[in-house]
């Protein structure tokens, strides 16, 4: 496949929108092109700000720059600022606002109970909310700007961020009573002109551009279909696609075919999708695209093969590992419990949690495969086996079940009014929060009986869930209501390393490893401790001879022993694979070892 | 012309409504249609969120100095027509309507067995 001139970054890049939005499945590079982009305009020199919105930023090791809340300047980089809307950190920054000045004039016991009704994930999501609408709606706050470019989170996030601001403003219309539960964002109906004004904007073509971003891969593609439809469907409709790290093989190298026969494939089955977007292609370089000097290569040069250049050797060591395999026969004794793949959105946890559990399932267990990931493929992934159960936590089907219920249950004894009200108020963007969340803790109780295999969501919405976990646990232990035994047990069952079993899930490349060891932090700070880290799809691994494949292969091995040797009790190394792995055939791959070592 | 008028110093919670945390909390979604239902009747009702609002906490003398001496035991605070009349508690719609001297057509009645489901037909 080549590259047509008229189809180059550089060309995309002539006659950019004010606003631009990266979006894509977590892994797809989507950071990188943003940076990218965000350098070749203030080379041009357009002032632009970029902007992370992803809980999980690396923005700051790409650009090599320590970012905060406020744009920094990025030295290297005249005319560029860059900004991080941390939803922990703005969170924070809300808290204080609103409790800060009442230390001292309150008693602290007090002043303490404030602080904790504002330590929720609903505060999270609404600061972080607050802060990206602002950039986008208050045309003071981006003035000193031509461009903004946001780096957004993986796709199940950017979904809820982006049509967050129809569904505010839509329940804000519909509010009548002026009592509805808007949770910590009391003074909302204050900024409503705000929240308008970036929904305007994310809809107006002639200064928003969303631009997906994908891999010549069927999950990367159809993720990006569906993106694009749904965002199309909220009136996010001027949208360009870029297609990232294209390969081709240099040689007969059976990997390197397969690799490149696995993309065209991938291509060809989403050629409708094709036809209608514009898109641009990006091919795969032989390093991974860190520091600035190789994001501005990434849109002056067009150097498909240049990347590539492999040198004489090709042997290549790394610590010991386990295959899954082992990792697998670690966990069957226990005969059942919890077992969580987490990690960046990506790194391939609905994979390696499919093939955990169609290999329990095989070897007899009662399996259920389950995620809270509204944007997983799990079905497909997984297929069907004897013995195993798939499900999805599906957060509008948990809502309406959860209205339901309270309806049938609190608003069983109110009247005609009362339940009109309670119907309203269960309106509120908490609820679904709320709903997804006992759902969770119903899926976690099952592992008193059989295995549970949780895809848990992408990083950053897990910690959000994981921090939902520990609020409401404060909250239960101060009410002991009417709290179902399960949401009770949820956080003594996942601190519990005989009942759960957390795989961290990463690639050999330097920032999924960074990623996922902050979260291992995370986790720790949670008193929750890895069970094994898993690193997937390695090139090293897989026996490839194409020499970039190599040059990318000799890559890994760096991170593969900071892996083992400093973040993990036991670590499974999983080779990359010549068949897309879905289904319990084409899974059974990842069970094999190419190079002995 | 009655004024009368219903302030509610609520504790620190997500919101007033009791739909928010893992389990709704029926006493406020009642208390929350029992105000509902006063203001129907022609009550002037202000509520008060300590996490949202706390500046009314601070400018009422009689609610700081029952939040300096009992601390969060004394909330809820209800005031009537400028005066504390309960503290501590969510009184049921008949107190409520005893209080503000209306007439007790105070039980809520189930949505279905009503014809307009406010008891007032």
């Amino acid at each position: 496949m080549s590259i047509a001139a008229e189809q180059s970054l550089a060309h995309f890049l002539e006659a950019p929108t004010r606003f631009l939005f990266f979006t894509g499945k977590g892994g797809v590079g989507k950071t990188s092109l943003a940076c990218a982009a965000a350098i070749a305009l203030a080379d041009a020199g357009r002032r632009v700000l970029l902007v992370s919105t992803d809980p999980a930023s690396n923005l700051d090791e790409v650009l090599g720059v320590r970012l905060t809340s406020t744009p920094t300047d990025i030295a290297a980089v005249p005319q560029l600022a860059a900004l991080n809307v941390d939803p922990a950190a703005a969170a924070t920054a809300y808290r204080e606002k609103l409790v800060g000045p009442y230390r001292g004039t309150l008693p602290e016991a007090i002043v303490r109970s404030m602080e904790e009704q504002l330590s929720g994930a609903c505060t999270m999501e609404i600061a972080a909310f607050d802060e990206f609408s602002r950039l986008l709606g208050e045309p003071a706050a981006t003035a000193d700007y031509d461009h903004v470019i946001f780096d957004t989170a993986p796709t199940g996030h950017t979904l809820r961020l982006l049509s967050l601001p129809g569904a505010w403003t839509g329940f804000l219309a519909s509010s009548t009573t002026g009592n509805s539960c808007l949770g910590p964002l009391a003074g909302l109906e204050k900024q409503r002109g705000i929240y308008e004004s970036a929904l305007a904007s994310l809809a107006d073509g002639t200064r928003t551009t969303l631009v997906l971003v994908s891999r010549a891969q069927r999950a990367a593609l159809a993720e990006a279909e569906r993106t694009s439809n749904e965002l199309a469907a909220i009136g996010v409709r001027h949208q360009r696609l870029i297609l990232n790290g294209l390969f081709q093989a240099a040689d007969s190298d059976p990997i390197a075919l397969a690799l490149q026969r696995r993309e065209t494939q991938a291509l060809q089955a989403a050629a409708t999708f094709l036809t209608r977007m514009r898109f641009s292609k990006v091919p795969l370089r032989s390093q991974n695209l860190v520091g600035i000097p190789a994001l501005r290569a990434l849109v002056t040069a067009d150097y498909f093969h240049a990347g590539s250049q492999p040198e004489g050797e090709t042997s290549v060591a790394w610590p010991a590992t386990e295959t899954l395999t082992e990792l697998v026969d670690g966990l069957a004794p226990a005969g059942r419990g919890v077992i969580m793949t987490m990690g960046k959105g990506g790194v391939g946890k609905t994979t390696i949690a499919a093939a955990i559990a169609t290999e329990l399932a095989r070897r007899g267990f009662k399996v259920h495969l389950s995620t809270t990931d509204p944007a997983a493929h799990i079905a497909a992934a997984a297929g069907q086996i004897t013995g195993m159960q798939v499900s999805r936590i599906d957060p509008q089907a948990e809502t309406r079940t959860y209205v339901k219920q309270v309806m049938a249950t609190a608003g069983k004894n109110l009247d005609a009014n009362g339940r009109a009200l309670l119907e309203e108020d269960l309106r509120s963007p908490c609820t679904e929060e709320i709903a997804v969340f006992r759902a969770f803790a119903r899926t976690v109780a099952e592992g008193k009986d059989a295995f549970v295999v949780l895809d848990t969501a992408p990083t950053g919405h897990t910690l959000l869930l994981l921090d939902a976990t520990e609020a409401y646990h404060r909250e239960i232990a101060r009410k002991a209501s009417d709290v179902p035994e399960e949401v009770r047990q949820l956080l003594p069952r996942l601190r519990n390393g005989e009942f759960t079993r957390v795989l961290v899930v990463t690639l050999p490349e330097a920032t999924p490893v960074h990623e996922a060891a902050a979260l291992q932090l995370d986790l720790r700070r949670a008193r929750i401790e890895p069970f094994a880290w898993v690193i997937n799809q390695s090139l090293a691994e897989s026996g490839s001879r194409d020499p970039l494949l190599l040059a990318r292969g000799r890559g890994e091995v760096q991170f593969i022993r900071e892996v083992v040797e400093q973040h993990s009790q036991r670590t499974a190394l999983v080779p990359w694979v010549t068949e897309e792995p879905a289904g319990p055939e084409c899974l059974q791959q990842l069970f094999q070892t190419a190079t002995p070592h | 012309m009655n004024l009368n008028t219903l302030q509610i110093f609520d504790p620190a919670m997500c919101c007033s409504t009791g739909v928010c945390g893992p389990e709704v909390d029926t006493k406020l979604v009642q208390f929350a249609a029992d105000l509902d239902w006063l203001k129907a009747q022609g009550v002037i009702v202000q509520r008060h969120n300590l996490s949202q609002n706390p500046a009314a906490f601070v400018e009422n003398e009689a609610v700081k100095t029952a939040l300096t001496e009992r601390g969060e035991a004394a909330l809820p605070v209800l005031f009537h027509n400028g005066r504390i009349a309960v503290t501590g508690r969510y009184p049921e719609r008949s107190e409520l309507a005893a209080l503000l001297s209306l007439k007790a057509t105070a039980t809520p009645v189930p949505a279905k067995s009503s014809c307009c489901g406010d008891g007032s037909c």
